[in-house]
């Protein structure tokens, strides 16, 4: 039988260092909620670099490779027109005035792309509940979450307590 | 951990704030009831508003034979409008994502009413040429969908057709990067909702955010992508919007210093019309704290920069038109400065040229009723300036036997100010539901520029972020 605790702090700085001697007695931090980024929690609780910005380029280059291909088919290869005299009889003369287009969709695939898969991943979508374990978390108080075997319990509140923590709550997980 | 912060630098927050202050301060103006000066102006707009959809229905049910537009002066209002509007939709883009990746802190106070100032501008300016097509139905042809004429394309070698995607590209990726910004501030005013309704109105809103590390992790990711991305976007949509003059070959709009020179102007009036909105914003929702005298002073370096750079570009083109030696483009110079409309010339150099050199003296740009006087004086002059380029180029054809001059009808004057109307009416409403500061990221800058935290670090101590009663750690 294990136990959730929420221990919570109001000051991003002392839950940082307390979040640091907490993973230093080899204690695992599930989470931490707060109002806003706490530059430096990432690296300590052991939350990995997101990948979205890989995303994001495989995006960018879709929209361009799109961009490029559908320009060509409409302007060189369906319907090749002469618009005052501007060369349209290969890809290569015309690609000029294909530069801004191709920008513009480019921007518009990886940044639509990357807003979807960001909202998909948080699992931030309409309708979702929130799941964060106090309304304060979003004010001005901070949450750090630790899953801890029920015999281990009252050895961990104290270190919580030592570290700073204002207040402790207890969930069966 | 201890921050050094020198100790010139003027503080961001002022007054003794804690983070529960700061969302205190921002969410009261959502929570609490609109006063009296709230519904006048929003009265007041209204009423400009209707007025200015009265037009567009007009417009749309008869024609734009209703406007004042001539064989000869075949643009005028409309594009003058648009090119405007677009103009003023730069400045917040420009502060939340060239700013974000020059690390300013001071654009945290104003990016979020700046970005919703963009998006309604973009609304309004996207209106203009939509209704200009006559057949607003058709709109969509715009876009290159398969279709029955014999599979027809768009011409992709045409500004226009630019214009088509660098708008609709800006608009939804300025929305996208403003709402991504917004839910963390959403799921803050959910979590201290009280009344029903309003939880429920902001817990759809904030897509059941919960803060959590990794949340806060990709959200910083995205925000720095998409500022990245964002930067060039602003940077070309308004160089795009200058090729649909510049590519052509009009005398006057022939120019290759277009771009550059109308991306200046677009920074220039949206830097202005965030003064005149912020400037208004600050007295009557409280926030004298947060938008401080160190930001409009900052905002009006950047117009007095940008405007100066305007000028030269007018002072270049004059020059040019007469070192080229081509005659055409003399002419049209010297008519723009000497002829018919001239005093839209006056008014245009003078705003945009000679009134932002005030800028230099500090006390100046740090006196808040000159500056909301110099905002409008700026979005005066930047209209001027689109209605000197684009009518005065014109209304002197090759041929003299059509020459012509412009005068808008009842119904230009009532789409342009019914568009201001509307402007406001959103803007209006926004500041009643919308967190106007983006609160949480405020929070972040807190310990190292708020008044009270500075002069603690100048003491030589930790500087706290708790209310008196919490114990100082």
């Amino acid at each position: 039988m294990s136990t959730v605790i929420y221990a919570m702090y109001d000051d991003d700085h002392v839950l940082l260092n307390g979040a640091k001697k907490v993973v230093s007695k080899g204690i695992h931090v599930t989470d931490v909620f707060s109002p806003f980024p706490v530059h430096g929690i990432d690296d300590v609780i052991g939350v990995r670099k997101t990948r979205l910005a890989i995303c994001a380029f495989i995006y960018g280059l879709t929209g361009m490779s799109l961009a490029l291909i559908g320009m060509r088919y409409f302007m060189i290869v369906d319907w090749p027109m002469n618009i005052g005299g501007k060369p349209n009889f290969s890809m290569l003369q015309n690609l000029p005035a294909f530069i801004p287009i191709t920008f513009e969709f480019t921007v518009f695939c990886t940044a639509h792309g990357m807003a979807l898969t960001y909202m998909l991943r948080n699992k931030t979508l309409p309708g979702m509940k929130a799941k964060n374990p106090d309304p304060r978390t979003t004010d001005d108080k901070f949450v750090m979450e630790i899953h801890v075997e029920e015999s281990k319990e009252a050895e961990l509140i104290a270190l919580l307590k030592e570290t700073g923590a204002i207040e402790i709550n207890k969930k069966a997980a | 951990m201890h921050h050094v912060e020198s100790q010139i630098r003027e503080p961001l927050i002022l007054g003794n704030k804690t983070y529960h202050q700061i969302t205190e301060d921002v969410c009261r103006p959502v929570e609490g009831k609109a006063n009296k000066m709230w519904y006048m102006v929003f009265s007041i707009s209204a009423l400009l508003a209707l007025w200015g959809l009265g037009c567009i229905c007009y417009t749309v049910g008869v024609g734009i034979g209703v406007w004042g537009l001539n064989k000869t002066v075949d643009w005028a209002w409309d594009i003058t409008n648009f090119v405007w509007w677009v103009g003023i939709g730069h400045a917040g883009t420009l502060i939340s994502a060239v700013l974000l990746l020059f690390r300013q802190r001071w654009r945290m106070a104003i990016n979020r009413s700046a970005e919703a100032m963009t998006i309604f501008a973009v609304i309004m300016a996207a209106l203009f040429p939509l209704l200009h097509m006559g057949r607003i139905w058709l709109a969509y042809w715009v876009l290159p969908l398969p279709n029955q004429f014999g599979s027809l394309w768009v011409n992709f070698n045409s500004p226009l057709l630019w214009d088509v995607f660098a708008i609709s590209t800006y608009f939804s990726v300025s929305l996208v990067f403003w709402y991504i910004g917004l839910i963390p501030d959403f799921a803050t005013i959910r979590d201290r909702a009280v009344k029903p309704l309003s939880k429920k109105v902001y817990s759809i809103l904030s897509f059941g955010w919960t803060g959590s590390a990794k949340h806060w992790n990709r959200f910083e990711e995205v925000s720095l992508v998409l500022a990245g991305l964002a930067t060039p976007l602003v940077f070309s949509v308004h160089s795009i919007v200058s090729m649909d003059f510049a590519t052509s070959v009009i005398p006057g709009w022939h120019t290759t210093i277009f771009p550059p020179y109308f991306v200046a102007g677009a920074v220039f009036s949206g830097f202005a019309m965030v003064l005149t909105l912020m400037l208004v914003m600050r007295k009557v929702l409280h926030l004298e704290a947060y938008v401080t005298v160190k930001h409009v002073e900052y905002m009006n370096i950047i117009i007095m920069v940008t405007g100066s750079m305007v000028g030269v570009a007018y002072l270049s083109e004059l020059f040019i038109s007469w070192y080229s030696g081509v005659e055409y483009e003399g002419y049209a110079f010297m008519n723009r400065a000497t002829g018919w409309y001239w005093w839209s010339y006056m008014l245009m150099m003078t705003c945009n040229v000679v009134s932002p050199q005030l800028m230099w003296v500090k006390k100046w740009r740090r006196n808040i009723v000159l500056t909301f006087f110099m905002s409008i004086v700026v979005n005066v002059g930047m209209w001027f300036e689109r209605f000197v380029i684009i009518v005065t180029s014109i209304h002197r054809d090759y041929v003299p036997s059509s020459w012509n001059l412009f005068h808008p009808t009842f119904v230009d004057i009532g789409l342009f100010l019914g568009t201001i109307g509307i402007f406001f009416v959103l803007f209006l409403l926004y500041s009643r539901v919308f967190p106007v500061l983006a609160l949480n990221e405020v929070k972040t800058i807190l310990r190292s520029t708020g008044e009270a935290q500075l002069k603690q670090i100048h003491a030589g101590e930790h500087p706290t972020v708790l209310d008196s009663k919490g114990a100082g750690h």
